[in-house]
């Protein structure tokens, strides 16, 4: 059984300055989660609540002429029916920032369709019922006249002038001068360095290659969740799964007029995110319809909803450009990329251009990227948006050039691996990073060294994310016994509490056991941005490091008090207080300390806020081993090594748990994964049996090798480690079997007939 | 048109309940007695995680009517723990971080617990195989296969 090559760290003299840093302690959410007790989205249930329901558009692209809800108002049972006229018009300068910016104005049309269904699946109308048999019932009654148009179903047909606009007066950004005439362009983006023309003269050999991939989904075991009540006093309670409980509040008050301070959200358990529940689709609905009705009202997508109308991360081309000497000195490279936005403007193909070169340090460059809308689902964040499908037309471009040149691809890559002081093509130079060490892992590993068989190939990929870090808050409180709670905004997605309490426990000096991580409501915790960007870690955790901080200089105080010296004479060691350069005094125990609280000030507990900086980018490198099938066109994945700079891992299993999963989902994208739409533009895979996410029986083991180098941006070196994962399994895969077949695969996803095709086709 | 009336022992409890002939044995468990320790995924029968036992047979809830539960057996992930006694196959899938999120993993621990009863010392490929239809979005399986491994070894006693 595999994970032969895990080895948590690499680098270092292997002995850890960390007391419970770097264990693997049983999460403190885990026995809830294995006995079912632990609430999800849809586990709520509230007295007198009743059920909603979604009318969605059976047309990619149609104009809405009417909805007559009487009928469905009429039936016994339903309590509310509603449509956009119950929510306010918003401007279209409404605009929030976040890993991928959402323009409100935008968001409230994609929530529910105001005048135009902009694809299959489109929100129209919504009703509340008794039970969620009559609301399904009402929800057919209810009657919509359309006029179908013709759907824009990818980027190509997008792009061209003669087709139909979704949008009236999209007019290109970042191109100059503008155009007078509206398109389905939203916008162009460039990125550039140095010289490109004078790059690509210096090359001694150029490649260029063409790649395109499709609609993928998040997909997320947990469909869209939520449960809202409203009081007669205008105040709203929000339950529900998603990536943040204070965007909630944001997005629900926006989208529905109200004030912030009426909204109060509450954090279910999250059933699995990737980004896709960073923004609301049900909970505004529900608030209305709780409004409209009086009672609580309850909300579950189906996972036929799920596909239709959540999530999915854009397909798109691209197409790559390097030059390099004979010896595998890049010297340019050039990359375009469309992306597929959805209905609305704002596919990740900026992070695209931002991300799909920076693993190299290249002073020529020039990336640029079309955000293109088409009849599709809104694109959401999936796991470094953006980044896999730039990495995919990159790293595989990257294959053909050492191919060309007759070079390692690991070594190439070597070669022109960024380091500290490289300059990123988005502007910053790199502080210390790990990209480098993570390919003389991958040298060193027993995978790469492994030989292959017939039918087999091998496939090296790289991939960068930025990570963030942002707004977060914690507090730490001391319970009379000595034992801590620390309380944070951030829903725990993959075990986040364990990392949370691992470093409290850190900084304190006692077992991680004696502290329990809470993720609280809105109005339990000063705000937090949301789970997201690979940020919590990194941010909330310093937040934390920074609260329990805050509690050792008061035990310190409160110590210093019982001894009667000054707390400067105290100092805080192996969850102690000792008094300096004196055995006069018995040292004291935190929970010496805490039984005494009352008569040295009153209770004890620390807090941070903060605006979290110098998040450290992350690189990784992965290595798939697959067997092709020349008759079927079968993919089977033999070995598979994902390695990436973590920074400290802070719960190993957790963090071998995040490559492990992002792998996963990345080879599900390169091998089975894609939306099928028929020619009217309608989805034909809304379930799990066609939409083929990886099962066990797919995969090999998935082996890891943590490299860990600290980022000097935090106090324990911590890296975000949740996205990265998933941006070089693409390309790995694609490499993989492009020398299994000794013909390049340069369109995903690498089904068996488009592999046969490949294979049987001459040249 | 009235309920009907279905009689079941629920996790070795005799349980009565009323549903409507439309409800499937998942919305009985969650809806009508607060079992909601089985999930929703898909509602196709096609992700596992509102895996039960039915009659000592391993079947997904969603596609099982109420009413066919007249006279059934059932066991649930709420039923696999012993008191505060978690199931060896819990112990080790939070021994080896075998969840992210946590919602495929109670379908996990029922499916896998059907498995072992059937098969004490299955392969890993055999378990992986069992486990198809099981899906789990965080994890790529790699840890909880480890856990499924190290749960049989420990219940064989070796």
């Amino acid at each position: 059984m595999g994970n032969e090559e895990k080895q948590s760290k690499i680098l270092g003299d292997g002995k850890s300055k960390y007391r419970v840093i770097g264990t693997r302690p049983v999460r403190p959410d885990g026995v809830d989660k294995v006995t079912g007790r632990a609430n999800f989205g849809a586990d709520l249930q509230i007295a007198d609540m009743i059920f909603g329901r979604v009318v969605r558009s059976p047309h990619a692209h149609a104009k809405i002429k009417s909805i007559n809800v009487k009928k469905a108002l009429a039936l016994p049972g339903v309590k509310a029916v509603i449509t956009a006229a119950d929510f306010p018009e918003l401007d279209k300068s409404d605009i929030a920032a976040g890993e991928v910016t959402v323009s409100f104005h935008d968001m409230s049309l994609n929530v529910i369709a105001r005048k135009k269904a902009l694809y299959d699946g489109h929100a129209i109308a919504a009703v509340a019922a008794t039970s969620p048999e009559i609301a399904a019932r009402a929800a057919e009654l209810i009657e919509v006249e359309y006029q179908v148009l013709k759907p824009v179903m990818t980027w190509k047909q997008a792009m061209d002038p003669k087709s139909p606009l979704l949008h009236d007066g999209m007019i290109t950004k970042g191109v100059k001068p503008p155009p007078e005439k509206p398109s389905n362009v939203n916008a162009r983006h460039e990125f550039a360095l140095g010289d490109l023309a004078a790059g690509f003269a210096e090359a001694d050999v150029i490649v260029e290659h063409e790649f395109s991939t499709e609609t993928v989904h998040q997909g997320y075991i947990e469909p869209h969740a939520c449960v809202a009540s409203m009081s007669a006093d205008g105040m709203a309670t929000v339950w529900s799964s998603s990536q943040g409980q204070f965007m909630v509040r944001a997005q629900v008050a926006k989208l529905c007029g109200m004030d912030i301070s009426k909204i109060k959200a509450i954090p279910a358990e999250i059933g699995g995110g990737f980004g896709g529940k960073t923004l609301v689709y049900l909970e505004p609905l529900a608030v209305a319809l709780a409004k409209k009705s009086g009672r609580p009202v309850k909300m579950v997508m189906t996972r036929d909803e799920v596909f239709r109308a959540t999530g999915p991360t854009s397909g798109g081309h691209g197409r790559c450009k390097i030059g390099a000497k004979k010896d595998g000195t890049i010297t340019a490279a050039d990359l375009e990329l469309e992306y597929e936005a959805g209905a609305f403007a704002g596919s990740p193909v900026m992070l695209g251009c931002m991300t799909g070169t920076t693993p190299y340090d290249i002073k020529n460059m020039r990336a640029v990227g079309y955000d293109v809308v088409v009849n599709r689902p809104k694109a959401a964040a999936y796991r470094a948006p953006g980044a896999p499908v730039a990495a995919f037309v990159v790293e595989s471009t990257m294959d053909i050039l050492a191919d060309k040149l007759g070079m390692c691809p690991l070594e190439l890559r070597l070669k022109n691996a960024a380091k500290e002081g490289t300059k990123a093509p988005y502007g910053p130079k790199f502080l210390r990073i790990g990209y480098e060490e993570t390919l003389l892992a991958a040298k060193n590993s027993k995978q790469w060294n492994t030989p292959l068989g017939p039918n087999q190939g091998r496939g090296i990929a790289s991939g960068f994310w930025f990570n963030i870090g942002g707004n977060s808050s914690a507090s730490v409180a001391l319970n009379e016994d000595g034992t801590v709670i620390v309380v944070t905004g951030n829903p725990d997605i993959g075990g986040s509490r364990a990392s949370m309490a691992i470093m409290t426990a850190e900084v304190l000096g006692i077992e991680v056991s004696r502290v329990k991580p809470l993720v609280a409501d809105t109005e339990s915790v000063p705000y937090s941005d949301l789970t997201g960007g690979s940020r919590v870690t990194f941010a909330t955790g310093k937040a934390v490091i920074e609260a329990a901080q805050d509690v050792v200089k008061q035990l310190r105080q409160r110590a210093a008090k019982v001894w009667e010296i000054d707390p400067d004479q105290v100092e805080w060691k192996d969850g102690m207080a000792v008094a300096i350069e004196t055995d006069k005094y018995k040292p004291l125990s935190i929970a010496d300390i805490a039984k005494v609280a009352g008569k040295t000030g009153g209770p004890i507990s620390g807090k941070a806020n903060i605006n979290a900086q110098g998040a450290g980018p992350g690189f990784g490198t992965h290595i798939c081993d697959v067997e092709v099938d020349p008759e079927t066109g079968f993919v089977k994945v033999l070995r598979y090594l994902a390695i990436q700079d973590v920074g400290t891992a802070i719960h190993p299993s957790y963090v071998e748990g995040q490559l492990q999963g992002g792998a996963v989902q990345g080879i599900g994208w390169a091998l089975n994964e894609e939306y099928v739409y028929s020619k009217e533009g309608n989805l034909l895979n809304t379930g799990f049996l066609d939409y083929r996410v990886p099962v066990a029986s797919d995969m090999p083991m998935i082996d890891t090798i943590l490299v860990e180098v600290p980022n000097p941006g935090h106090p324990y070196g911590v890296r975000g480690v949740g996205e990265v994962p998933i941006v070089p399994p693409l390309a790995a895969v694609a490499n993989a079997v492009s020398h299994a077949i000794g013909k390049r695969v340069s369109a995903l996803p690498i089904s068996p007939p488009k592999l046969l095709a490949i294979i049987q086709s001459k040249g | 048109m009235s309920k009907h009336h279905i009689s079941a022992i629920v996790n070795g409890d005799p349980t009565e309940f009323l549903c409507e002939t439309q409800q499937t044995l998942l919305d009985v468990l969650r809806d009508e007695l607060n079992l909601t320790g089985s999930k929703e995924g898909c509602g196709s029968g096609d992700c596992g995680a509102c895996s039960v036992m039915m009659n000592g047979r391993l079947v997904c809830s969603c596609l099982v009517l109420g009413v066919e539960a007249e006279g059934a057996t059932l066991d649930t992930i709420e039923g696999v723990a012993t008191g505060d006694q978690l199931h060896p196959i819990q112990r080790h899938f939070l021994e080896e971080a075998a969840l992210q999120c946590g919602i495929c993993t109670p379908g996990f621990i029922v499916a896998t617990k059907a498995l072992l009863e059937k098969n004490p010392n299955p392969t890993e490929t055999e378990a992986r195989y069992w486990l198809a239809g099981n899906l789990c979005r965080c994890t790529g399986y790699d840890k909880i296969i480890k856990a499924v491994m190290n749960a049989a070894a420990e219940m064989r006693g070796a």
